[in-house]
């Protein structure tokens, strides 16, 4: 399966969980990696008095924001305009990618340097714009690593968290001459920058993602930790940033509760090492933002499923996420994983993303952390229903169900199921028992099988008392 | 005296009667009346956790039907417990005597805590435990304050095991951590689910465990497998058991 069309192919979740987990040593230092970046946020976290009531404030600014979504829309794109920006709106990716395009090739564009930006991904512009002739290159680090093997990334903010240093020592050497067998970070950052300085000179027009996008004054907001956000929008004269509706926040001071929740919750900062503002384009420069819809507007009709356009893409759900932690990226299958992809993908095609809400064991850690209160295990649980009453829940586990249902129905066949579990079981041949069809006795016993049952024992304990 | 609904697990009724017991004679111990409604039979989580609400609904309905005259309802599990109060709402809104027993059924160690006011269990429990926190009876019961929020910290089930004389409750790596169990989870996604069973096994023995206890005896016989399996020197109980043999009760 080539992994940057993974969305047009069913993802079955469990069964490439099952290869991420076969390499022990690989999945346990995957998920170490990632439960210090829980334990980095939950320091930063504490550090804040309040936390929990910011987290209230974030909900309700987003809730509210979200209410009106139109109006704020309108008055935002009246601001930056004021400022001078040139504001495009995209009904789904294709038309985004297509006025991504269109600003280039009519400036003459061929080279294009980009920031993190996951609305670009879920749009796959680069594959887009590089059939055009445009050569992209994607600037955040862990993005060039992941671009350099094209490879989608497999984490949000993490893109690279699932390669290893000599792996990625291999890749530059190959790719960008780094010596033979180098593994050493800052050898390899150094050799990176290089690289990309290069890019950021010869770039034609720099393309960022927004993370948040201020109505009031028209102005959009970059976070990155490497600046290169900013190289790439202070070298060419273009800049183009790409936002999805849902970046919109009212206020000025509203943005204070998110930046002061985005990077304690993503990676344990207390701020991202650069937080960039824009209003509008630089002098003798050009400032355009392209607001794009592609679907959400449809996921903001559905009551069940709206609050998941709060997400502030800060990974926090991904990191604390024991299946996340044990799967990896890729094992969803969608551009946006762990338990706030698990909820967004499944809005965009169901039948290709079903086995997702299922790729939970439902514990809510995701719930807890979300800077946001995105009530995430609640949603997914929502999804489950949605996949059953769509038809969409593989037809065995369906009719396992419904035995099940029966049994439990009528007190005397659950009695008799019980009792016949209980007395066949154990005099059962162990081969047998512990067969194939058995998943649950691949790598553990199966519980004891009493003689009597609690109703039994209840009778024997009132007899006596 | 508080009268209580006794409410037991399908898979504990069938397969770990000893908690049943245990939950029983704690009860009866503190002064509550116990009834245990023989026709129940399950409160449909799997189900419902699969989606299946069709088929979950009547279950809820049984339920209701059994158990909506008693002063209190009272399950040695924090999931069931969570079913009833969290999820039986889409089934059962509205319908007489409902509301009166989402706010009656209670999990045992919050009961003992919150509506029996016990200040300690009187009895000695002298080993090393490890508390596995159940993620239903933690994050939806909120049976404690849970490392994710910035809360003052309180923990209803430590609180009671602290109190026993010469118990001696380790110290975990991730004190919270989900065991992987997760219902049909366990099957549907066994290769990681094993993996998070594992994971934890290695936390309590790492600490020094020699019992692994919780509120919830579904994750407990996940682990258990995997710990009978592998042959570990770890023994499982469910909290019930623990203070019912600490009393003197077992």
């Amino acid at each position: 399966m080539n992994p940057t069309d993974r969305a047009e192919h069913a993802v079955d979740h469990a069964a490439a969980a099952a290869r991420f987990v076969a390499d022990d040593a690989r999945a346990h230092w995957h998920d170490q990696a990632l439960w210090w970046v829980r334990k980095k946020r939950d320091v930063a976290s504490s550090a804040v008095p309040d936390w929990e009531l910011l987290r209230d404030a974030a909900a309700g600014i987003k809730a509210h924001t979200l209410s009106r979504l139109a109006a704020y829309l309108e008055q935002f794109e009246q601001q930056a305009t004021s400022r001078g920006a040139q504001v495009h709106f995209a009904r789904d990716a294709a038309e985004h990618n297509a006025i991504v395009h269109r600003i280039l090739s009519e400036r003459g564009i061929t080279k294009l340097v980009k920031s993190k930006s996951m609305l670009t991904e879920e749009c796959h512009l680069n594959p887009y714009l590089e059939a055009r002739g445009v050569t992209v290159t994607d600037t955040d680090l862990g993005e060039r690593i992941v671009q350099l093997r094209h490879e989608p990334p497999s984490h949000i903010v993490l893109p690279a968290i699932h390669l290893k240093k000599e792996e990625i020592g291999e890749l530059f050497h190959a790719e960008l001459g780094t010596e033979k067998g180098a593994s050493d970070p800052k050898y390899l950052t150094e050799a990176a920058r290089g690289h990309l300085r290069q890019r950021f000179l010869e770039a034609g027009a720099g393309l960022t993602g927004v993370n948040f996008a201020v109505a009031e004054t028209g102005g959009v907001v970059v976070c990155t930790n490497e600046g290169n956000a900013d190289m790439g929008t202070t070298l060419p004269p273009v800049h183009i940033a790409c936002m999805g509706v849902e970046k919109l926040i009212p206020r000025w001071q509203d943005l204070a509760v998110f930046t002061r929740l985005l990077a304690r919750s993503a990676t344990g900062q207390p701020v991202t090492t650069y937080t960039t503002h824009f209003h509008g384009p630089r002098p003798g420069g050009e400032l355009h933002i392209v607001v794009v819809d592609n679907g959400r507007s449809r996921q903001l009709a559905d009551p069940t499923f709206r609050r998941s356009l709060s997400c502030i893409r800060c990974g926090a759900c991904m990191n604390t996420c024991p299946v996340f932690r044990r799967s990896g990226g890729y094992s969803y299958g969608w551009i946006v994983p762990g338990p706030i992809g698990s909820i967004l993908a499944p809005g965009r095609d169901a039948a290709a993303h079903r086995s997702l809400p299922f790729a939970s064991s439902l514990c809510g850690s995701c719930t807890d952390v979300c800077p946001v209160r995105i009530d995430l295990h609640h949603e997914i649980l929502a999804w489950r229903q949605e996949i059953v009453r769509r038809g969409l829940l593989p037809w065995p586990k369906r009719a396992a169900m419904k035995v099940l249902a029966v049994v439990l129905r009528f007190t005397w066949l659950y009695r008799l199921a019980g009792w016949l579990a209980r007395r066949v079981v154990p005099l059962l041949p162990r081969g047998l028992v512990y067969g194939r069809f058995n998943g649950w006795g691949k790598q553990r016993e199966l519980p004891p099988m009493p003689r009597e049952s609690f109703r039994d024992a209840y009778r024997r304990h009132r007899a006596r008392t | 005296m508080p009268t209580v609904g006794l409410f037991i697990p399908c898979y504990v009724e069938q397969l770990y009667p000893q908690v049943g017991l245990a939950t029983l004679r704690l009860l009866e111990r503190h002064g509550c009346r116990v009834e245990y409604p023989e026709q129940q039979t399950c409160c449909g989580q799997p189900m419902t956790n699969s989606g299946c609400n069709d088929e979950a609904k009547p279950l809820a309905d049984k339920f209701l039907r059994l158990f909506a005259g008693y002063e209190y309802v009272v399950a040695p599990s924090g999931s069931c417990v969570s079913q009833v109060r969290n999820h039986y709402q889409q089934f059962l809104d509205g319908r007489p005597g409902f509301e009166h027993l989402r706010r009656a059924t209670y999990e045992l160690c919050e009961f003992l805590v919150d509506v029996l006011k016990l200040p300690r269990i009187e009895g000695s429990f002298p080993r090393k435990v490890g508390l596995h926190q159940s993620c239903h009876a933690l994050r939806e019961l909120r049976l404690g304050s849970g490392s994710e929020r910035k809360v003052a910290p309180f923990n209803k089930v430590q609180l009671l095991l602290s109190e026993l004389q010469g118990i001696q409750l380790v110290e975990l790596a991730r004190q919270d951590e989900c065991c992987g169990f997760g219902g049909t989870f366990a099957v549907n996604e066994e290769a990681v689910s094993c993996m998070m069973g594992k994971d934890r096994i290695a936390d309590h023995e790492r600490a020094g465990a020699e019992v692994v206890t919780g509120v919830d005896m579904s994750c407990l016989m996940h682990l258990d497998g995997l710990i009978r399996r592998e042959r570990r020197p770890l023994r499982v109980m469910h909290v019930a058991e623990v203070l019912a043999e600490a009393e003197g009760l077992s």
